[in-house]
C-alpha cells in the first residue's frame, strides 16, 4: 500500500524532469498511474467484502509511537476507488482540457501530489501521518485553486482556501494530539480496542470532539466556514471536479466517519453533526437558487450535499450509515458528471453564464446524455442510483432519534432545491432553441466527453442492480462505521409507502419549481446585497481589522532601530523573569565552602574587568567590538580552569568569528556617531546593569537547586557502551540528540540563506515595487 | 593587511589550519573536539587566508561557492540519519557500527558521517555569512 501511495509522489517528481514530454501529445498517458492505481484497490474487494482488514505498518519514530500505519477496511477502499477512479477519468480529461497549456506538466504534478496526499490520508491508521497527508491536500489544492497564477481572483481564492482549511489542518492536529493523551495511543486501530466509556467519559472528550468537528468543518466547506468552496471554484474545472467536488471536500466526511466509532454516539456529537449539516444544507441549497454561473450553482449544491452528509452521520443509525454511503456513492456520480460536462461548455462556448446557454443537445449531443442522466440522478428519479440514495436518506432521517418531523421537512425542502440545481446545471443549457451565437460549438475530443458518459452510465447501472455495490461497498462501510450490515439491503423498488410519498412530492414540487423559476442576473444582485453579513464578509472585515493591528503593532514595537528591539526584549525579560522570582529565591553564598582564588584567576578577572570598562566607555566602535573580544577569551581562560575543553574550544571560535563578522559589519557604518543622548545612556545603562544583575542571581540559583544527576549519569555511562564514543558532550551532539543537531544545522543554513538573500537580492528597476 | 610576512604565513598556515580542524573533527569522539568546532576552525582558516590575500584570491582558491557545502552537509547528516533505516530495518538515526578497529579513527559508524556533515555545514554557513557581508557593496 505504501508503494501505491508514494506512486503519487514519484510520479510528480519525474515531471520536473519529463515534464516536457507529458506536455505534448503523451499528456493522457499520465492518466495510466491513476488507472493502476484503481485496478490495484479493485482486486482488494474479496478481501474486504469477507470483512478482512488489510494492515501494514512501517517504523517512522518509534520513540514518540508515530509509525506509518496503513490500514485498507471497507469505508478506506470506498474513498481509495472514488480517489483513484475519478482521479482516472479527470486525468484524462485535463489531457485536453488544458490541451498544449503553458505549464500542463506542472497540473499533473500537483494533481498527482494531491491524489498521493489524499490516498495517505484514507489509508492512514496513525493520526499523525493523517494530519501530514490531510495538510498535503491542503497544499496542493493551494496550488490547484491559484494555477491560472495571474488573475487576482485565483490567488486571493487560493489563499482564503488555504487560510480555512489552514485552520482546520491546526483544529486536526491540536484534536489527535489531545485524543492521542486521552488514548495513550495513536493508532486509531488501538483507539478502537479500546472501551469506549474510557474515552467518552474522559475530561477531555469534548475538547477533542470540539478540535475534530473544527477540522471536518472547516474542509468539508460546513457553515460557517463554507465560502471558501465557491471561491475555490476559480480553479480549472478538472480542479473543480476532482478536489472540491468528489474527493477532497470529502476528507471532513472521511475524518467524521472514521472517528465515528471511537468518539461517536454521544450527544454533543451526534446534536452537533445533525445541526450543523441541517443548517449548511439548507443554507447553501437556497444559495444555489441565486447563481447564474453553472459552477456557481454547482459549488453551493456540493456544499449542500457535504451537509447531507455530515447530517445523516450524526444519526447514528445503520440506516443513516447505509443513506450516508450510498449518498457519497451518488454524488461522487452525478456531481463529477455535472462538472464534467459543465467545463465541456466554457471549454467550447467560453461561457458558463446559465442565461445564455441553451439548445446545447443540437451541437453537443453525447455531452447532453451525460448531463441529462447525471441531473436526473442527482434529482433523486428512478432508475437511477440517485432515486435509491433519496429513498434511503428519507427512511433514515424519519427514524431520526430527535426533532425527526422537522428534519424531514428540511431535508425535503434542501432536496427540492437540490434536484432544481442539478436540473439547472444538467439540462437547462441542452434545453430549448440554439442561438446564433452558439451555433459553430464543436465537439471536444473524445478524452474530454467519454469520461462524463462512463460516470453517468455508472449511475445507471448502480441504479438498476443496486447488489453490485451493495456487498462489495455499502456493507464494508456500514460496518467500518459500527452499523449493522446484516441488515442492508438495497433495491430500487421499496414499496408504496411514507417515503415513496416523499419521493412524489420532491419530484413534483421540485419540477414545477424549475419551470417558475428561472435563474436570473436580477436575483443575483439581490442576494448580492445580504452579503454584508454574511461569514465570508465578517471573515473579511476581521482580516482587515487584524491588519491594520498588525501594521500599528509593527510600527510601535518593529520600527527598524536595532537598539530598540534589544531594548524592548531585554526590558520585558527582566519584567517577567525579576516578576517571578521576587521572594523566591532561595541562593545563599556560603563562602567557606568557596575554593581559594588562584593566580591566574586573578590575573583573567583584572583583564575582564579593564576589558568591559573599556567597552563601556570607549568613544569607537572598532575598539569597543575588540575589547568584547577580549572579554569573551577571558571567558574562554575560565572554561579552561574549571575543565570545560569543549566549551572553551568553541567559544574560542565562536569569538574569534563574531570579531570578525562586528568589524566586516563596522566597517560599513559611518564613523562613531552620537544617536544617544545623555538621558538615554543612563537609561540604557540602568538596563545592563539590572539584567547583569538578573542573569547572575539566576546563575547563582541555579546552582543552588538540587541537583539531578540523573540524566547526566545515564549519558556518562551510555555513551560508550551504546554510543561506542568516550567524549560524552559530543556523543550527546550526534548521537543521543543527533535530531536536534539536524534541526539546528538546518536553522543555521537558512540563516545563512536569509543573510545571503538579503544582501544579493538586487532587484531589477522595473521588479521594484514603489 | 596585505603584508609579505602575513601573507607568505597565510599560504603555509591555511592547509595547517584545515589540517588541524579535520583533526579536531576526527578526534571528537573520544576527546575535546567535533564537528561544529572543526567547522570553525575550518572557515577562521579561509578567512584567515581572505584577510591576507584578498576574498578574490580565497574565492578563487575554493573554486566554488561556499554555499554549496550546506546542502552537501544537511545531505550527509540525513543520510547517515537514514542509513539505519535503509541497512539495518532500524529507526531514524539510529547509530550503526562498523564492528572492527580501523586504523587511526578507531571505531567508524554512522554518527561519524553525522558529524562530518555538521562539519560541512559550519564551514558552508560562517564562510556564506562572511564573504557575503565582506562583498556586500
Amino acid at each position: 500500500m505504501i508503494s501505491a501511495i508514494l506512486l503519487g509522489f514519484l510520479f510528480a517528481i519525474l515531471l520536473v524532469f519529463a515534464g516536457k514530454f507529458f506536455k505534448g501529445k503523451f499528456a493522457v498517458l499520465s492518466s495510466l498511474i491513476p488507472l493502476g492505481l484503481f485496478v490495484y484497490f479493485l482486486q482488494f474487494i474479496p478481501e474486504i467484502m469477507e470483512g478482512n482488514v488489510v494492515k501494514e505498518s512501517y517504523n517512522w519514530v518509534p520513540s514518540f509511537g508515530v509509525n506509518l500505519g496503513f490500514t485498507l477496511d471497507g469505508l478506506s477502499l470506498l474513498f481509495c476507488l472514488m480517489i483513484t477512479g475519478i482521479g482516472f477519468l479527470v486525468f484524462a480529461y485535463t489531457s485536453v482540457y488544458l490541451h498544449h497549456h503553458k505549464y500542463l506538466d506542472r497540473f499533473y504534478g500537483y494533481l498527482s501530489v494531491f491524489m498521493a496526499a489524499m490516498l495517505g490520508l484514507v489509508l492512514s491508521d496513525n493520526v499523525i501521518s493523517l494530519f501530514t497527508f490531510w495538510e498535503l491536500t491542503s497544499i496542493s489544492s493551494f496550488f490547484l485553486i491559484g494555477f491560472n497564477n495571474t488573475q487576482e481572483a485565483s490567488r486571493k481564492s487560493a489563499l482564503t482556501a488555504l487560510g480555512i482549511t489552514g485552520l482546520g489542518g491546526m483544529f486536526l492536529l491540536a484534536g489527535v494530539i489531545v485524543l492521542g493523551n486521552i488514548t495513550g495511543t495513536f493508532s486509531i486501530a488501538e483507539m478502537l480496542n479500546m472501551s469506549p466509556e474510557l474515552i467518552k467519559g474522559h475530561e477531555y472528550y469534548t475538547v477533542a470532539v470540539i478540535l475534530l468537528f473544527g477540522a471536518a468543518f472547516t474542509k468539508s466547506a460546513q457553515f460557517p466556514f463554507h465560502f471558501w468552496l465557491p471561491g475555490a471554484m476559480k480553479a480549472p474545472t478538472p480542479v473543480s471536479t476532482y478536489l472540491h467536488s468528489a474527493t477532497m471536500v470529502k476528507a471532513g466526511i472521511y475524518l467524521v466517519m472514521r472517528f465515528t466509532p471511537v468518539l461517536g454516539g454521544e450527544e454533543i456529537w451526534n446534536t452537533t453533526l445533525i445541526v450543523v449539516g441541517a443548517v449548511t444544507m439548507l443554507y447553501s441549497a437556497f444559495h444555489s437558487l441565486f447563481r447564474t454561473d453553472l459552477k456557481g450553482v454547482l459549488a453551493y449544491s456540493t456544499i449542500s450535499a457535504l451537509g447531507i452528509l455530515m447530517f445523516l452521520i450524526g444519526m447514528g443509525t445503520t440506516e443513516s450509515f447505509t443513506a450516508a454511503a450510498v449518498f457519497i456513492i451518488v454524488h461522487a456520480l452525478y456531481k463529477a458528471t455535472l462538472f464534467l460536462t459543465t467545463g465541456i461548455i466554457d471549454h467550447q462556448t467560453g461561457t458558463r453564464d446559465v442565461t445564455v446557454l441553451s439548445g446545447l443537445r443540437k451541437v453537443l449531443m453525447p455531452v447532453g446524455i451525460a448531463a441529462i442522466i447525471a441531473a436526473i440522478s442527482s434529482a433523486g428519479i428512478p432508475p437511477t442510483i440517485g432515486f435509491l440514495g433519496k429513498e434511503l436518506t428519507y427512511e433514515a432521517t424519519m427514524h431520526a432519534p430527535i426533532i425527526a418531523t422537522l428534519l424531514v421537512v428540511g431535508i425535503v425542502i434542501t432536496k427540492i432545491l437540490l434536484l432544481w440545481a442539478g436540473f439547472v446545471a444538467g439540462i437547462k443549457p441542452f434545453q430549448g432553441s440554439l442561438p446564433e451565437s452558439l451555433k459553430d460549438t464543436k465537439m471536444p475530443g473524445p478524452f474530454m466527453w467519454v469520461p462524463p458518459i462512463l460516470l453517468a452510465v455508472l449511475s445507471l447501472v448502480f441504479g438498476i442492480m443496486p447488489f453490485i455495490i451493495e456487498g462489495s461497498l455499502i456493507k464494508p462501510v456500514v460496518s467500518a462505521l459500527g452499523g449493522e450490515s446484516g441488515e442492508i439491503h438495497l433495491a430500487l423498488w421499496h414499496g408504496f409507502n411514507t417515503v415513496f410519498i416523499l419521493s412524489l412530492v420532491t419530484i413534483a414540487v421540485g419540477t414545477t419549481l424549475y419551470f417558475v423559476l428561472k435563474p436570473s442576473a436580477k436575483l443575483e444582485t439581490a442576494v448580492g446585497k445580504l452579503e454584508a453579513a454574511s461569514p465570508k464578509s465578517l471573515m473579511e472585515k476581521f482580516n482587515v481589522g487584524f491588519t491594520y493591528l498588525s501594521s500599528f503593532w509593527t510600527r510601535v514595537f518593529q520600527n527598524g532601530y536595532l537598539r530598540n528591539y534589544v531594548f524592548i526584549i531585554i526590558f520585558f525579560l527582566i519584567g517577567m523573569v525579576g516578576y517571578t522570582m521576587i521572594g523566591n529565591t532561595k541562593f545563599n553564598i556560603d563562602p567557606s565552602i568557596l575554593s581559594n582564588v588562584s593566580f591566574y584567576e586573578l590575573v583573567v578577572f583584572i583583564i575582564m574587568c579593564i576589558a568591559i570598562l573599556f567597552t563601556v566607555f570607549t568613544s569607537s566602535r572598532l575598539s569597543a567590538v575588540v575589547a568584547m573580544g577580549v572579554v569573551g577569551l577571558t571567558i574562554c581562560l575560565v572554561f579552561v580552569f574549571y575543565s570545560a575543553p569543549d566549551l572553551a574550544m568553541t567559544q574560542f571560535s565562536i569569538d574569534t568569528l563574531t570579531v570578525i563578522l562586528f568589524v566586516l559589519v563596522l566597517y560599513r557604518l559611518p564613523r562613531y556617531l552620537k544617536i544617544q543622548d545623555h538621558k538615554m545612556r543612563i537609561r540604557d545603562g540602568i538596563l545592563s546593569l539590572m539584567f547583569g544583575g538578573l542573569i547572575a542571581v539566576l546563575a547563582l540559583e541555579v546552582l543552588s537547586e538540587p541537583v539531578n544527576t540523573e540524566i547526566g549519569d545515564f549519558y556518562a555511562e551510555n555513551s560508550y557502551i551504546m554510543a561506542h564514543g568516550k567524549n560524552v558532550v559530543n556523543v550527546i551532539l550526534v548521537d543521543f540528540r543527533g535530531a536536534d543537531t539536524m534541526i539546528e544545522i538546518s536553522v543555521l543554513t537558512i540563516a545563512a540563506i536569509g543573510v545571503f538573500g538579503l544582501l544579493k537580492l538586487r532587484l531589477k528597476r522595473t521588479d521594484r515595487v514603489q | 593587511m596585505k603584508t609579505i610576512i602575513l601573507r607568505t604565513a597565510s599560504n603555509y598556515l591555511l592547509p595547517v589550519l584545515l589540517l588541524f580542524s579535520i583533526f579536531i573533527l576526527l578526534r571528537g569522539h573520544y576527546l575535546p573536539g567535533g564537528g561544529f568546532v572543526g567547522g570553525l576552525i575550518a572557515a577562521i582558516a579561509f578567512v584567515f587566508h581572505s584577510f591576507a590575500n584578498g576574498l578574490k584570491n580565497t574565492k578563487s582558491l575554493l573554486r566554488f561557492h561556499p554555499g554549496f557545502l550546506m546542502p552537501a552537509g544537511l545531505a550527509l547528516s540525513f543520510f547517515s540519519g537514514l542509513s539505519p533505516i535503509i541497512f539495518a530495518g532500524d529507526p531514524f538515526m539510529t547509530g550503526l557500527w562498523y564492528h572492527g578497529h580501523v586504523p587511526v579513527l578507531g571505531s567508524v559508524g554512522s554518527a561519524l558521517f553525522f558529524d562530518m556533515g555538521v562539519y560541512l555545514v559550519v564551514v558552508g554557513v560562517t564562510l556564506t555569512i562572511i564573504f557575503t557581508i565582506s562583498e556586500a557593496p
